[in-house]
């Protein structure tokens, strides 16, 4: 029966850990902004190349 | 013609300065450089993102000459030392993904900067560079070329508040339902009531673990409710949280005794989650606009610095620096921050951050100059009268309304009814208390203890902020932005309305040019265009652009005469166009007017009247709010358009004129001692004391992403038709909230009915608070969403006016 206390203090460990997670999350600053992130994702990292496949571009 | 738009920024290209480049259509020279620059370094993806993200670049030279000073550029930085320096820019023009796209690439235009970041909702850049390669003002010249140009006002360089405003009631959120959830789980098995061996035995155990993730909750979640308590008991002021307050203790420490002695298992679920909704009903009263800001002041649109003339020298100076006497040199664009006399150069100054008005004032030198105006010219030379802090502006925020806090005096509705209900719920428990010593001693703490622990006013404390709260957001769907909860019941308390006219009920954009006098011909109309084209004065371009579909050709004789006219030979005909003593005959003069006056071959034809354009279904508002409000016009403007307000304004609006900034708040205060509750309408800085006085000041804005004075609210321009109806839905919130005050009453008189009679037991607290919290929340959400919907109609034409702006919402 004592593997009750043992599986209860494991859950709070991992419980605590998760709330300390959130605080860490909230104190970074990862919520003040929400907008810029989820755009700055898709951006590739060389968008041009795509471009130049459809529009041939005159070098000036 | 088949209309073309520009390539970089969208707008249509016209005949006369289009270029085309690489297969491309430009409207000006300037959106071709930005696109060669951009091209040149393989920047084009800039363009596919967005279709036209661009801006037109301004041409200004000099501008930004005094970050060269590095006295005045530290200040602008975040983070500073020998290798790293981080700026923090706001960039208005920031609005789509393109914008972020080219920003966070800095680094490819400009090796020297080591990286960039925004932050959309308010439209800033962190730029992080070497100071030792690259100086701040390179960076603020490479932002000015793109079309990026950075907003750096006099506030910039004030200490920094700390960016992340207050975080802990997340931070209390986040512990208080972490508790919340574990003390439930832990004390759910004693709920069912099993006497049975297995749970005996573990009893203890859950008991003591449920109360150590209690005390946090009490010690750091609670803080705010028990210090606001004993703040009002000290100031003897009943606010809500003193029963609050009471509750929670109660509750903590009857859990406490019950857990220590062994005879229960408390009612430390109830405590938490008491907490965790009080909580989330403050998070969800604050909305707050990223985007905008409630709190500005001159600082917001003075510049840091000015260019200094001395011993024939020019150098960048800080405005708090000049003294009287001093010269300095004010280029086109730049604001003049102090009262001065002009010396030197021809004066069109732009007061619309001031006044709402948009029509330029013309000054000569030896006039004198009021600071605030933005040249629109060559560059001045002026002579300081009086410094920055002295300055006919600055000196309105001296005045001892702008320190003070509003919100300290106010007291809210919740506030208000707990004053009672502090009484009634101590004596209630007096009262069972009493009865039970007589009759049974054993349980009179119990019931005491029980009738404090129901009538916690959870409900009650909940059913403001989420009515306000939801009030707040429906107000921001519909362009209205309030500064906080409270002004929504203040706005219900309103009797007068107070408007300002220039750029409030006119609109600063529009203006209304009219025609009086003899016929003109097709041909003198050609003449008139042709020869306004070669003028650069702001009346000659407005008449110029109002002048559709007329061709126009060559000039011959050209000149502009300062501060009379402009003259100039169209094939046959010689025109004089300007004011009345250069270009009319007949000496009648009209001084309240803005006119041009047309003269064909030394002939007066006729003048072109400017005037302001009310701004649409502003008439008929006045009309509809004159049966509820004390209405008031006041205006700095003359009462040129006296005779047309009185004919078509209902008869019991009052209209004063020539009103100066200290006038107008004068004006509010001493209606306010005749206990009219006021709100004040208004947009220029010189509305900011009267909308500081006010018991509501709301700020009209063209383009909320333009700055507006300090003000409770901001209303977008277009829906200011729509005040009567934002008035009438903060009432009915107010009757909501009273509404869900009776409902949370009756939760409370069954809870007493348990408490009283000495058998509250946890499960039913359990049950009871949790209900009726939200049962109030849902039952406010839905009829707050109800009216709004049926007073405003979503379906306006008006609605969806800049997708600029559609597009900062869809952020909310």
């Amino acid at each position: 029966m004592g593997v009750i206390y043992l599986l209860i203090s494991i859950s709070l460990i991992i419980a605590i850990g998760f709330l300390i997670a959130f605080i860490q999350a909230v104190r970074s600053g990862q919520y003040e902004d929400s907008y810029t992130p989820p755009v700055r994702i898709l951006f590739e990292d060389t968008p041009n190349e795509a471009i130049h496949k459809n529009k041939p571009m005159n070098k000036s | 013609m088949k209309k073309t738009n520009c390539y970089h920024c969208g707008n249509e290209c016209k005949v006369a300065n289009a270029v085309v480049f690489d297969q491309k259509h430009f409207c000006c020279n300037g959106c071709k450089t930005v696109f060669k620059i951009l091209h040149a370094n393989n920047l084009n993806g800039y363009y596919t993102f967005e279709q036209a993200p661009g801006k037109i670049p301004e041409e200004i030279s000099g501008q930004y000459d005094y970050l060269d000073s590095a006295h005045i550029a530290k200040k602008l930085l975040d983070f500073d030392s020998d290798t790293t320096s981080i700026v923090t820019l706001n960039i208005p023009h920031i609005h789509c993904s393109s914008c972020i796209w080219i920003l966070e690439n800095l680094h490819k235009l400009n090796k020297n900067i080591r990286a960039a970041q925004v932050n959309f909702p308010k439209k800033t850049v962190r730029i992080v560079f070497d100071k030792e390669i690259i100086s701040l003002k390179e960076i603020v010249l490479l932002l000015h070329s793109i079309g990026y140009d950075p907003y750096i006002r006099l506030e910039n360089t004030e200490t920094k508040k700390s960016e992340s405003t207050d975080k802990s009631l997340i931070y209390k959120i986040g512990i208080a339902g972490f508790a919340f959830g574990n003390i439930m789980f832990l004390s759910f098995p004693e709920y069912l009531e099993a006497d049975e061996f297995w749970l005996n035995q573990y009893k203890p155990f859950f008991r003591w673990i449920a109360f150590f993730l209690a005390v946090p909750v009490l010690l750091y979640s609670a803080q705010e409710y028990l210090f606001s308590a004993y703040k009002g008991l000290k100031h003897r002021i009943a606010n809500i949280d003193i029963p609050i307050s009471l509750g929670i203790l109660v509750l903590f420490f009857r859990s406490a005794y019950e857990i220590v002695s062994g005879n229960g298992q408390g009612y430390l679920d109830s405590f938490t989650g008491l907490l965790f909704f009080l909580l989330l009903g403050k998070l969800f009263q604050q909305r707050t606009y990223a985007f905008l800001s409630f709190e500005r002041d001159y600082k917001s649109y003075f510049p840091i610095a000015v260019t200094r003339i001395k011993n024939k020298k020019e150098e960048a100076v800080q405005i708090y620096d000049l003294v009287k006497g001093d010269r300095i040199l004010v280029r086109n664009q730049e604001l003049i921050p102090i009262d001065g006399i002009l010396i030197n150069g021809e004066g069109i100054l732009d007061y619309s951050f001031i006044t709402g008005e948009s029509k330029p004032v013309e000054k000569k030198s030896g006039d004198k100059i009021f600071s605030g105006g933005k040249q629109l010219g060559n560059a001045l030379e002026i002579k300081v009268l009086k410094p920055v802090l002295q300055s006919y502006l600055t000196q309105l925020w001296s005045n001892a309304i702008f320190q003070k806090d509003k919100t300290k005096s106010f007291q809210n509705i919740t506030d208000q009814i707990s004053q009672y209900f502090t009484y009634i719920i101590l004596s209630i428990a007096l009262l069972s208390g009493c009865y039970w010593y007589f009759t049974d001693p054993k349980i009179s703490i119990t019931a005491i203890s029980s009738v404090l622990i129901i009538a916690c006013p959870c409900a009650l404390a909940l059913s403001a902020p989420f009515t306000l709260g939801n009030i707040l957001r429906i107000f921001g769907k519909h362009k209205f932005y309030l500064k906080n909860a409270n002004v929504i019941e203040k706005m219900a308390k309103i009797n007068a309305l107070v408007f300002d006219k220039t750029g409030t009920i006119t609109s600063s954009q529009k203006q209304k040019i009219t025609y009086h006098g003899e016929p003109l011909s097709v041909h003198e109309k050609k003449g008139i265009k042709s020869v306004l084209r070669n003028s650069n004065h702001p009346l000659s371009r407005a008449l110029y652009d109002s002048m559709r579909n007329i061709e126009t050709s060559t000039v011959k004789n050209f000149t502009e005469i300062t501060g009379s006219g402009i003259q100039g030979t169209f094939q046959n005909l010689t025109f004089r166009i300007g004011a009345a003593k250069f270009a009319s005959t007949s000496s009648k003069n009209n001084f309240l007017e803005t006119a041009v006056y047309i003269n064909i071959n030394r002939k007066s034809k006729g003048k072109f009247i400017f005037k302001n354009s009310y701004r649409k279904g502003i008439i008929p508002m006045f009309q509809i709010l004159k049966t509820n409000f004390k209405l008031t016009i006041l205006s700095g403007d003359n009462p040129g358009e006296k005779s047309y307000l009185e004919q078509v304004l209902p008869n019991n609006c009052s209209l004063l004129f020539y009103q100066k900034p200290q006038d107008k708040l004068n004006y509010i205060k001493k209606k306010q001692k005749r206990k009219e509750k006021i709100m004040m309408i208004g947009d220029g800085l010189n509305d900011a004391g009267a909308l500081a006085q006010s018991d509501v000041g709301i700020a009209v804005s063209e383009n909320v992403n333009v700055f507006s004075p300090a003000c409770d609210g901001i209303i977008d321009a277009h829906v200011l038709k729509k005040l009567p109806e934002l008035l009438k839905i903060s009432r009915r919130a107010i009757h909501i909230i009273k509404a869900s005050f009776l409902l949370s009453f009756l939760y409370n008189i069954v809870g007493l009915y348990f408490a009283t009679t000495g058998q509250l037991s946890p499960v039913i607290a359990a049950i009871l608070m949790p209900l009726s919290s939200i049962s109030v929340v849902v039952f406010v959400t839905l009829t707050t969403n109800f009216t709004a919907r049926n007073l405003i109609k979503v379906k306006d034409d008006n609605y969806h006016l800049k997708t600029n702006d559609s597009k900062i919402l869809s952020l909310d």
